[in-house]
């Protein structure tokens, strides 16, 4: 009985250490920077809870030990008073080691997260209500890359990321690679990061930010450097014309709505820079910033009532015709 | 302390918080319009609105308190202002290729639900139609910004002006209220 009571303890603490893994976890990191922010985080943690342990026996030792009445209580015993300077000296010299020896540590983690080297892409990332704006700069115009919400990074290759904001401030943070970096209407922020595995890995915005800003994600799909680059050379390409009259009609419903007066669809009249760039839209993962995934009925539903999704988002409830429905959807998911 | 006045003073603690928790709840924020009566669906009313002797016919409904009297409702306008490019040729108000905002001659009725009317369906001489392209809600929210740019707002309703627009540093990151010799002549007081 005793031993099955001491298992059912053992789930919930599984349970809890499960969640330490996975997509979006300064503990598990899959990059360099992230890698010594979780070493810095394990040392922190093993030395607060010497000390703490420490703190608790000394504490109970002092609680229990029984104190026998002295026969004169105003005398000094010599050999008990320098006893006592011993151990009040010692544990404040401890202490002052351990906090510089702390400081220590973190500078010098700090050095290796905030250097910089010669970045393989830069990224300019604009945090708005409630999503990302991706922009991969380029010496030519034509070869910048305009995307959303999901961000395509080498392996093993430095990326420099600017961060702006345009209407309140945001944080970047993607757990399993970098440390949070916040985004500021006003001030520019950098920082540089490397994945270091292929993968996908899910960052969040972690700054309070107004009504949806826990629908705020983002992802980032680390790739091979070469599948990274036809990745790139197929974002640069405008949409391609819609191959049959279903999606032709969707594009003249996009054109004719209320669509076009935000986003952009590169290639064709659509130009606003309000919204999210739709001209991949179908290539992504997820919609409507990580919050939805990739499909069909998604993105009907994200269509048709943005507002009962994310309330408040600034996409509004457009009216569309029943059989306008079906077209638009089959244009959108064409856009690949 | 009396017990009856030591009640008395617990009952005036608890009748002020209770007005300040009143007034947390200022206003409400409709977020989520009715999609099938979002667009296109008012009457079309162009036809007495033309100017000419007699002024413009002013029309009147019972949607304008919803929208004018609602500050987030006016600060959605202004947001919605420049994301439409309505400064492409009203400036920010102060007019260009069209007419000016924040002055005293409305051509077509200075009423919102004909400032709705005048965005919705255009007018002649440039004033495109934006039926179909912009939800009605926000219609009526950029009407009600126009309208606090005209002055007909509240204050308290009326969203703060544009930080670029002031001759001095943006409101955010002045530490004191600017000395008024700093300001240009002819603008406005900033409130």
């Amino acid at each position: 009985m005793r031993l099955r009571l001491d298992l059912m303890a053992l789930i919930p603490i599984l349970w809890l250490l499960s969640a330490c893994a996975g997509e979006q976890s300064a503990l598990d990191p899959r990059g360099p920077h992230a890698e010594h922010l979780a070493r810095l985080f394990w040392i922190f943690l093993a030395v607060c809870s010497f000390v703490w342990i420490a703190v608790m026996v000394v504490l109970l030792i002092g609680t229990l030990r029984r104190t026998l009445p002295r026969p004169n209580p105003l005398s000094l015993d010599p050999a008990q008073e320098r006893r006592s300077t011993l151990v009040v000296g010692g544990a404040v010299a401890a202490t002052v080691l351990t906090m510089i020896a702390l400081t220590a540590i973190s500078y010098l983690s700090q050095r290796h997260v905030f250097a910089r080297e010669k970045a393989a892409v830069t990224i300019k990332v604009t945090g708005l209500q409630w999503w990302w704006d991706v922009r991969y700069e380029a010496d030519s115009p034509d070869q910048t890359v305009t995307t959303a919400n999901e961000i395509h990074v080498p392996v093993g290759e430095p990326v420099t990321v600017k961060l702006a904001a345009t209407d309140v401030i945001h944080s970047f943070w993607v757990p399993s690679l970098f440390g949070k970096q916040d985004l500021i209407p006003g001030q520019d922020n950098e920082i540089q990061f490397t994945a270091s595995r292929p993968g996908v890995y899910r960052g969040q915005c972690a700054e309070f930010c107004g009504f949806q800003h826990a629908h705020m994600g983002l992802l980032v799909i680390a790739l091979p450097p070469a599948e990274f680059q036809a990745w790139l050379k197929s974002q640069t390409a405008p949409a391609s014309p819609p191959p049959d009259a279903l999606q032709a009609r969707g594009s003249e419903i996009f054109a004719a709505k209320a669509c076009i007066m935000c986003h952009t669809i590169r290639g064709t009249s659509a130009g606003s820079r309000v919204g999210p760039d739709l001209t991949h839209f179908a290539s992504r993962k997820t919609i409507a910033s990580a919050t939805l995934e990739m499909s069909r009925g998604n993105i009907a539903a994200w269509v048709v009532d943005p507002q009962g999704i994310k309330p408040g988002t600034n996409m509004p409830n457009v009216s569309i015709a029943p059989d306008e429905l079906d077209p638009l959807v089959s244009y959108l998911a064409g856009l690949r | 302390m009396s017990s009856a006045c030591r009640s008395a003073f617990v009952f005036a603690i608890a009748a002020t918080f209770a007005t300040m928790l009143a007034g947390c709840e200022r206003e409400d924020r409709p977020l989520r319009s009715e999609p099938a009566l979002s667009e296109g669906h008012e009457a079309i009313a162009l036809a007495s609105n033309a100017p000419g002797p007699g002024g413009p016919v002013e029309h009147k409904s019972g949607t304008r308190s919803e929208y004018e009297k609602v500050a987030f409702q006016v600060s959605q306008g202004k947001k919605l202002f420049t994301w439409y490019n309505c400064s492409g040729c009203h400036a920010n108000g102060g007019g260009g290729s069209g007419p000016a905002l924040m002055d005293d001659v409305w051509i077509y009725g200075s009423a919102i639900e004909n400032i709705a009317a005048s965005i919705r369906e255009g007018r002649p001489n440039g004033m495109p139609t934006f039926r179909g392209k912009i939800p009605e809600d926000q219609i009526w929210q950029i009407a009600a910004y126009v309208r606090a740019l005209g002055g007909f707002v509240a204050s308290d309703v009326a969203s703060s002006r544009h930080d670029q627009l002031y001759a001095h540093e943006g409101e955010s990151r002045l530490a004191s209220p600017p000395e008024p010799a700093n300001r240009q002549p002819g603008l406005a007081q900033p409130k």
